[in-house]
């Protein structure tokens, strides 16, 4: 009962956090604030995953965070590469 | 908390999240960098990517976030790599383009209208007056749900429409109810595959004389 109160206001302080990197992104100043600011958008959208699936009962939404972990790993590489290289082979 | 209250949070978790992607969205078209709009647009799919999950469509939140998020926006990187990194200034308020924009929202809009409220399972039962009723979770939705294989030892449903054919959920929907839409969306791939074969091959000696002015 308690715990799952807690989730919820976990899953809104994470909201409320994606705002506030929201602002980092739109401001800048550097590439890399707006990567850093893309990178944990992402991180938060596996923690986000995972609050989202206790509260609704959804074991399998753990899976899918697992994967949205790997895909952002992989796309940061990718942009941080192609933002040093200009290039991406 | 009782279920009723879980789909109060959700639902207030959906609201903020759509209010999110609306500022993002309007952020990806008024940033003059395009660094920071290809950026945005990579943040504005994983916002959308975590609407669909909380409307339980997986595949398409899996879609998003892969093609959206990732591939997208290394694609959109690479172009900026290519051209340039600021936008061209953009001439005054195009009102044609934005008054056909606002009629086809407000189509789209209006065309929600007769759509069942999100997530009923009564479906949907409004316009008595002329003997239109969408019930699609109480009549198609069962339909195509008894189509289903059966276990072993469980008897067939012969009562369906396909006469045992398909006996598969999802083959009756695609197959069926979206068969159109598979058919096109079909054949839109292969033209853009035939197109992005023709644009991108390899040329023959002598094919073609400005083979160093591509880049």
């Amino acid at each position: 009962m308690m715990t799952t109160q807690i989730l919820v206001i976990a899953a809104f302080v994470i909201l409320f956090s994606t705002g506030l990197v929201l602002i980092r992104a739109f401001a800048g100043p550097t590439v890399f604030d707006r990567i850093l600011a893309v990178n944990l958008i992402g991180t938060k959208t596996v923690i986000f995953l995972t609050l989202l699936g206790t509260i609704g009962g959804r074991s399998g939404y753990l899976d899918i965070a697992l994967l949205y972990a790997l895909l952002n790993y992989i796309g940061t590489i990718a942009i941080l590469k192609l933002v040093q290289y200009r290039r991406l082979n | 908390m009782d279920s009723l209250q879980v789909f109060e949070v959700l639902t207030a978790i959906d609201v903020l999240l759509l209010l999110l992607v609306v500022i993002v969205a309007a952020a990806v078209v008024s940033v003059p960098s395009l660094f920071s709009a290809t950026m945005l647009a990579g943040i504005y799919s994983l916002l959308m990517a975590l609407l669909w999950v909380s409307m339980a469509a997986m595949d398409v939140a899996f879609t998003e976030a892969a093609v959206g998020a990732g591939i997208s926006t290394v694609l959109l990187l690479g172009t900026i790599a290519i051209t340039g990194r600021n936008e061209k200034k953009h001439p005054d308020l195009h009102w044609p383009g934005l008054l056909a924009v606002t009629l086809t929202g407000a189509a789209l809009i209006y065309g929600t209208v007769d759509m069942p409220s999100y997530g009923d399972p009564r479906g949907f039962h409004k316009d008595t007056r002329s003997g239109y009723a969408n019930k699609v979770n109480l009549y198609t939705a069962p339909e195509y749900i008894a189509q289903t294989v059966p276990k072993v030892g469980e008897e067939i449903h012969t009562e369906n429409q396909f006469h045992e054919h398909v006996p598969n959920l999802v083959t009756a929907v695609l197959a069926s109810y979206r068969s159109f839409d598979t058919m096109f969306e079909a054949a839109v791939i292969f033209t853009a595959g035939a197109v992005m074969i023709l644009l991108l091959r390899r040329r023959e000696e002598g094919d073609s004389p400005s083979e160093e002015a591509m880049p």
